[in-house]
């Protein structure tokens, strides 16, 4: 298991965690989007769909999911820590002049889109899972929750802020990711950022079109 | 860009005894420079009316001066080697720039590229890199045949792409992390990328990363700053193309020391 260590913490292995996690968590935020798409059809599929999930192998997949969740989100944020403490540490003295060329607002902001989805996730949590800081929260009762839930306009705000800066963090994220994996060739190299694009744009369309819905009142 | 017509510069120029001392910027006026100078050719009169006045010339490396040896290299207005694409700073010309520019030049920024002097660094991190992997082993008796080791044509054209890398840490320089991730590649590729350079292909790559690593450089995220501020135009895909070779390595290579074995 030592090669495997030594591996893992070598600049290359830390990026293949932060990539790995990063997959796990996008498969996660995609799925988890479509899921929700259900709440345009009808007050009751999204109560039943809550009900299927949670029934989901004994009760087992829910939980199973969870702790995999968990782990990936851990991992992102650990060797996320580890790569830029690594980074800062490569230049602590910076230029007086410095100029662009080729990165992107999404790539130089990846720390700061990262952290704000991270309190987003922990607010998420506590908002419709645990519902601590939900005006009206009721167990079980998924679509009451949602439209009670965005509402609150400076609830949805905040949302759809954090949306917004997680389409960022996609956008360079999937191309990265791709890129240290490994998966490169010329040919479809132009490919990569378009289907990275399309990805961060199909889930932050998504995504914001909840709150939105509730706000002027097409899902009530 | 009329003969005879010359321009008025203001430079702000790093400037540093030595690697121990404390640095800073110094304003020196460039009066009647010619547009037909090389940027180095512009250092050379400020430092030559410098030294008639007594004053310590600025210290700057450079060789060839005709853009393949690597050794030329500064960060001239927060771009590595100037503005012009796929151009080392001895290749690019006072035209490239305005009457009544300023110009700020600083060093190259990296733990593992300390100053020496003024925009001199030093990088002896690259060497111990290529040192550490960066070659094959071969025969060395009589000269063999030629093309007696087939090499397909697409591989020969990757390997050359990559081999154009001169070493001048322009990409450490322009990267925000200070990455030479696109340097190690350059190099792990050429080599990898030939049927001679396969026996040490997984030691190659994983000792030449591992030292990469141990020299301070930092780690890519793929802002392809590098990339564009080559003035070998070496491309990113050459960095994806180490990492798939390190993960392939490390699996094959398990159990094994990445320092261990070696060329016996
Ligand atoms: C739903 C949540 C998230 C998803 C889907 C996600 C996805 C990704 C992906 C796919 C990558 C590319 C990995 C690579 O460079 O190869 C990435 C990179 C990164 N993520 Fe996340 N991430 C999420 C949350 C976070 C959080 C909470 C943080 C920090 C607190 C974070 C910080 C970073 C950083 C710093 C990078 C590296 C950027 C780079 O390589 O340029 N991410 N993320
Ligand atoms: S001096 Fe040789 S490349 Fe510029």
């Amino acid at each position: 298991m030592n090669w495997a260590l030594r591996f893992l913490r070598s600049s290359i292995g830390l990026k293949l965690v932060m990539a790995v996690s990063g997959v796990v968590l996008f498969g996660f935020v995609l799925v988890h989007m479509i899921g929700n798409l259900q709440v345009y059809m009808g007050p009751t599929l999204l109560d039943e769909y809550g009900v299927w999930l949670r029934a989901l192998g004994h009760g087992a997949a829910l939980w199973v999911a969870r702790g995999v969740l968990l782990a990936a989100a851990v991992a992102h944020v650990w060797s996320a820590y580890c790569l830029t403490r690594l980074n800062q540490k490569a230049r602590p003295e910076g230029y007086r002049e410095r100029m662009n060329r080729e990165s992107t607002l999404a790539s130089r902001t990846m720390r700061w889109s990262g952290v704000v989805v991270l309190v987003f996730i922990i607010y998420h949590l506590l908002h419709f899972t645990i519902g601590t800081v939900h005006p009206n929260f009721v167990h079980g009762a998924v679509h009451q929750n949602f439209v009670v839930g965005f509402r609150v306009i400076w609830v949805s705000a905040f949302y759809m802020i954090a949306t917004l800066l997680l389409g960022l963090h996609l956008y360079h994220g999937v191309w990265s990711m791709l890129q240290t994996v490994g998966l490169s060739h010329p040919r479809y190299d132009l490919m990569r950022k378009r289907a990275a694009a399309a990805f961060a744009a199909l889930v932050t369309l998504g995504n914001l079109s909840f709150p939105l819905a509730v706000l002027t009142g097409v899902v009530r | 860009m009329s003969a005879g017509k010359t321009m008025n510069l203001t430079l702000h120029v790093w400037r540093q005894p030595s690697g121990t001392s404390q640095g800073r910027f110094v304003t020196y006026p460039a009066p009647d420079i010619s547009p037909d100078m090389s940027f180095l050719e512009m250092l050379d009169v400020v430092n030559e009316r410098l030294i008639a006045k007594g004053e310590d010339p600025i210290a700057f490396d450079h060789d060839c001066r005709e853009g393949i040896c690597g050794m030329c290299g500064m960060m001239i207005n927060g771009q590595a080697h100037g503005p012009r694409r796929a151009t080392t700073a001895c290749q690019l010309h006072m035209r490239s720039f305005e009457d009544g520019d300023t110009i700020t030049i600083e060093p190259w920024r990296a733990t593992a590229f300390p100053v020496v002097k003024d925009l001199v660094v030093d990088r002896n991190a690259f060497d111990r890199i290529i040192a550490a992997g960066g070659f094959v082993s071969t025969h060395t008796g009589s000269a063999p045949d030629g093309n007696a080791i087939p090499v397909p044509k697409t591989a020969a054209d990757q390997a050359m792409d990559a081999a154009a890398c001169i070493g001048c840490g322009a990409c450490v320089a322009a990267c925000p992390n200070a990455s030479a991730m696109l340097f190690t590649s350059a190099k792990v590729s050429h080599l990898g990328l030939l049927p001679q350079g396969q026996a040490e292909r997984d030691q190659r790559v994983l000792k030449m990363v591992a030292t990469m690593d141990e020299e301070g450089f930092g780690t890519c995220t793929n802002h392809g700053e590098c990339e564009a501020a080559c003035p070998k135009e070496i491309r990113l895909e050459f960095i994806a193309r180490m990492n798939r070779d390190f993960i392939r390595a490390g699996l094959r290579n398990r159990g094994e020391r990445a320092g261990s074995g070696g060329t016996g």
